[in-house]
């Protein structure tokens, strides 16, 4: 393990809990879902004051079964900070980080769109991508793709 | 025509004496024709059978008919009522079929007259699955599908993704290879400019930029279609390198390129900076602060001209950026106008960076010499059924990636584009994410167009050029 950029030291004081790593030469933070929006309030104020990307990933195996990403660039410092927050596969659901970062808004729709976790207090938890009747979340790896029947012979047997 | 009388013979007191006023009051409609045939005896009062060409055939002209017909009287009965109040919100959807959207994005409008008060963008029009698509193909065909999303500038997708792959398979690309994906990336960057500037100039009513931007952009299309065989979707750059090499007279038609280009600019920044129209429309207009940038993850030239000196290419080097001298412009009133002036200037600079890859190209391979992840040559196919076997195998099961995970991004025509590319050992991506630039920048729309005028929405949306592929995916 590479040494922590020496701005990201006192909120790894402050935050024991959060492990810090290096992943093929990216910064990894991998940060409990409770501690998620003061720890990202910190590294805010520490320099990383750009929001990038949010986005999740649905592991099936794993517990917890979805992680969270965040992708933060500090303009300051020249630095990329990446935070993954583990999110339960039963009601999966994390704290909102839109009193962070405001641009994690759309990114939180679009992940609650696509894979249905929750961010409770988001402003507007609505669909974002897909129509708002659709049912279910097609990004989850239980989502399979369908198919849509043709019109040779004996095409359709296989459905 | 055997009931009516024959004018050719002079016959017109029997015309007039059939249609005497008494009965023509009883007619319910009757031709101009009729009217014109009973003359000085016509009715002074029409009636409802006149109903068209009505002021023709009055007798006598009333001043105030005429004040009418000449504009001296206005009667603005578009108004507002004037016991109206302040909370009278109108609600307009611009979108997703209006022209100036440039694709499928809808914005939900709440007007105060003219003042727009909220704005909320509406997307997903567009949106396939192209995410879930990428966990069904194999890496070796991810290009395919991620050059879709941002259709304008193909090329910087495609080298996002081979970049993430070739971080997971931990291959070097030959130099060749990154500087044809340099110069590619560069003249990619040039193009869309410029069809953001001829649609940009567009809507905001210079109509000539229309036609000068397309007008420019061909050799850079011509280009392409030389090299990769497509004008757009390419497929050229992948995992481990590029499909092939430049075609043989390549820098002759760099040279032509950059000759067209530079003239085009000269003539773009005569035609729109100096016109007054122009400043008055984009002057002061769709306003984006340094701190709403960051807040909202808006990057690319939006941010460069809100004053933030933030340049995937600059700050994050990848594909060798850091061998080639060039300079990012910043400024900094964050308006419409200023983000002419960066988008201009960037096209200047991927100049640069063009004239210096055809300076200093490498010679040698223009992919990956690694078995794993390059197909054997054409040649040794026919000799070696080992090599046929391999040549199978890459195409048909792909090449396997060990499992992990990475964010790489570059800087693509609108800002930041990130793939967070995911393995788990297999040769089909477990995830792939993309972070599209349009998608953070049609998220700060509303930030540039609340308590502007309706006026200015065109060009605040048109100066942030979305491109739908990429914000939908």
């Amino acid at each position: 393990m590479t040494a922590l950029p020496a701005v990201l030291a006192p909120t790894a004081e402050a935050f024991p809990g959060v492990e810090f790593g290096t992943v093929l030469g990216d910064t990894v933070a991998r940060v409990q879902s409770e501690d998620v929006v003061g720890f990202l309030l910190s590294v805010r104020d520490a320099g990383f004051e750009m929001f990038v990307d949010l986005c999740a990933v649905d592991y099936l195996t794993r517990d917890p079964r979805f992680e969270v990403v965040i992708n933060l660039v500090s303009v300051s410092y020249s630095l990329r900070l990446r935070v993954l927050v583990g999110v339960s596969g039963t009601e999966p659901a994390m704290p909102t980080i839109t009193a962070a970062y405001p641009g994690a808004d759309f990114y939180e729709r679009e992940a609650f769109d696509l894979f249905g976790i929750g961010f409770p207090g988001h402003p507007d938890l609505t669909r974002i991508l897909l129509p708002d009747e659709w049912e279910g979340h097609p990004l989850r790896k239980d989502a399979g793709v369908g198919s849509i029947p043709v019109q040779f012979k004996g095409a359709n047997k296989a459905l | 025509m055997s009931d009516r009388p024959d004018i050719a013979t002079g016959d017109l007191d029997a015309a007039v004496e059939e249609t005497s006023p008494t009965e023509s009051a009883s007619t319910d409609r009757r031709t101009v024709h009729d009217l014109w045939l009973s003359g000085t005896e016509a009715p002074r009062e029409l009636g409802p059978f006149t109903d068209e060409g009505a002021q023709e055939m009055l007798a006598e002209e009333s001043d105030a008919i005429l004040a009418g017909q000449r504009g001296t009287i206005i009667e603005d009965d578009y108004g507002p009522p004037a016991d109206s109040g302040d909370d009278e919100l109108q609600i307009i959807n611009m979108g997703p079929q209006h022209p100036a959207t440039h694709g499928v994005l809808r914005l939900h409008i709440e007007l105060d007259g003219e003042t727009i008060r909220r704005v909320k963008p509406i997307i997903g029009y567009l949106h396939t699955g192209m995410e879930k698509t990428a966990e069904a193909l194999t890496f070796m065909q991810g290009s395919t599908n991620v050059t879709r999303m941002d259709y304008l500038s193909p090329f910087h997708n495609e080298l996002g993704f081979s970049l993430a792959a070739e971080k997971l398979l931990e291959v070097e690309v030959p130099p060749r290879a990154a500087a044809i994906r340099v110069l590619m990336s560069e003249l990619n960057r040039i193009a869309s400019h410029l069809l953001w500037s001829a649609t940009t100039g567009f809507d905001i009513g210079a109509l000539s930029m229309m036609i000068y931007g397309w007008r420019e952009r061909e050799p850079l299309l011509e280009f392409f279609e030389k090299t990769t065989g497509l004008r757009m979707n390419h497929n050229y750059i992948r995992p481990g390198g590029v499909a092939a090499d430049l075609p043989p007279d390549w820098q002759e038609d760099v040279a032509g390129i950059i000759t067209t280009v530079e003239a085009g600019l000269a003539d773009f920044e005569t035609l729109l900076l100096g016109n007054p129209i122009f400043i008055e429309r984009t002057k002061g207009i769709g306003v984006l602060t340094r701190e709403e940038c960051l807040a909202y993850g808006v990057t690319g030239p939006l941010a460069r001209a809100s004053g933030i000196d933030y340049d995937v290419r600059k700050v994050f080097p990848y594909s060798g950026f850091e061998q080639y001298d060039f300079e990012v412009p910043v400024t900094s009133n964050g308006d419409v106008y200023d983000r002419f002036l960066v988008r201009f200037e960037e096209m200047r600079q991927s100049i640069r960076i063009v004239q210096q890859v055809v300076e200093t190209i490498p010679g040698g391979d223009y992919r990956t010499e690694d078995r794993k992840v390059t197909p054997p040559p054409r040649a040794r196919i026919d000799e070696s059924m080992e090599a046929l076997i391999h040549h199978f195998k890459i195409f048909t099961e792909g090449f396997k990636v060990p499992p992990g995970e990475t964010y790489q991004a570059v800087e693509s025509s609108r800002g930041e584009l990130g793939m967070y590319l995911v393995s788990d050992g297999g040769s089909k991506p477990w995830r792939l994410h993309v972070r599209g630039p349009s998608f953070a920048n049609v998220q700060a729309l509303p930030m540039m167009l609340t308590d502007s005028l309706i006026a200015d929405t065109i060009a605040a949306l048109a100066s942030a050029d979305p491109v739908m592929g990429d914000v939908d995916r």
